[in-house]
């Protein structure tokens, strides 16, 4: 199949992302990639974790508030939703549906984003939690930190898809490339999941 | 023209099919809203639950979610995903050994 062939809702093949070598490699390299970040976010949960409350003037019960992290979560959440409906619309050769479903995950996303840095800035102001404060903090920066760059990938990887391919329609050339920005996207959630029960919930528990 | 009838058929199919299937993405999304309004909960309301209980409890949840996330959303259950899933369990297992060393044999 060529790349660059114009295609109609009849003619659009299933599984638009495996159609060419390219797309195919794309699929099977990403997921090697998303292996390896596990590893990553692996070994700074750890790190968190051998650090959590160590030389320390503020624990984690007294630093963090449920109701932020919440509202943090159902905005990820959704956002997963959301592009889960993208790749629905793309399956159905929907290009502007689609790109109207990207849009949204990038709000929801920048919304996300925007609530963590007031979350920073407000324990560097208000309890003097920095990044070189303590063991424990540096940890802790470093782990959620690195999600949120991830996010901040995400949102300007999905923001120039939609961009660059916005006057070229849906095609077998750029289908494979949504395809994995959006598994991206779900690992971001995957990555949260952990976060938000392993340094909010048990740091309010234990 | 035959061609274009079987072609008008399968797509019909096609989208039966990824109808059903975003039908269910969305039901596991009204799951996973449920798990983390629930881990959330039972973290707020604490004093209520025995501490020992609520910490294994929500990372059940959490891995619930994760499951959910890797074979609904991120369509692991659909074939040719078996590559795919062995790097990612490669990844998990690395993963656990990393945590588990790092909760228990590193001296700090």
């Amino acid at each position: 199949m060529m790349a660059e062939e114009k295609y109609t809702p009849q003619t659009w093949p299933a599984d638009p992302e495996k159609q060419t070598l390219e797309g195919r490699n794309k699929f099977i390299g990403f997921w090697l990639f998303l292996g390896g970040e596990t590893v990553l976010f692996a070994s700074l949960f750890a790190t968190y974790l051998a650090l959590k409350n160590k030389g320390t003037h503020v624990t984690t019960n007294e630093l963090f508030s449920l109701p932020l992290v919440f509202v943090m979560t159902m905005l990820l959440l959704t956002s997963s939703l959301t592009s889960v409906y993208a790749i629905y619309h793309m399956k159905n050769f929907h290009f502007k549906k689609m790109q109207f479903w990207f849009f949204i995950t990038v709000l929801l996303g920048a919304t996300f984003l925007a609530l963590e840095i007031y979350e920073f800035y407000h324990y560097v102001h208000e309890f003097d939690f920095g990044f070189t404060s303590s063991a424990f903090s540096g940890a802790y920066y470093t782990l959620v930190g690195t999600h949120g760059a991830h996010v901040l990938f995400g949102l300007g990887w999905i923001t120039a898809l939609i961009i660059r391919n916005a006057k070229r329609g849906l095609s077998l050339y750029n289908a494979p490339k949504y395809y994995v920005a959006s598994l991206y996207w779900h690992f971001i959630d995957v990555v949260w999941v952990f976060i938000f029960t392993v340094v909010y919930l048990l740091g309010k528990v234990g | 023209m035959e061609n274009n009838s079987v072609h008008r058929t399968s797509v019909e199919y096609r989208r039966k099919k990824s109808a059903k299937e975003m039908r269910n993405q969305f039901l596991t999304f009204i799951l996973m809203i449920f798990f983390t309004v629930i881990s959330f909960v039972s973290v707020a309301y604490n004093d209520l639950f025995p501490s020992n209980f609520v910490a294994p409890f929500i990372l059940l949840l959490a891995g619930i979610q994760v499951i959910f996330q890797l074979y609904y959303f991120m369509h692991a259950s659909h074939k040719g995903h078996e590559m795919p899933m062995f790097f990612m369990y490669s990844g998990v297992f690395a993963a656990f050994l990393t945590i588990l060393a790092f909760l228990t044999i590193v001296w700090w």
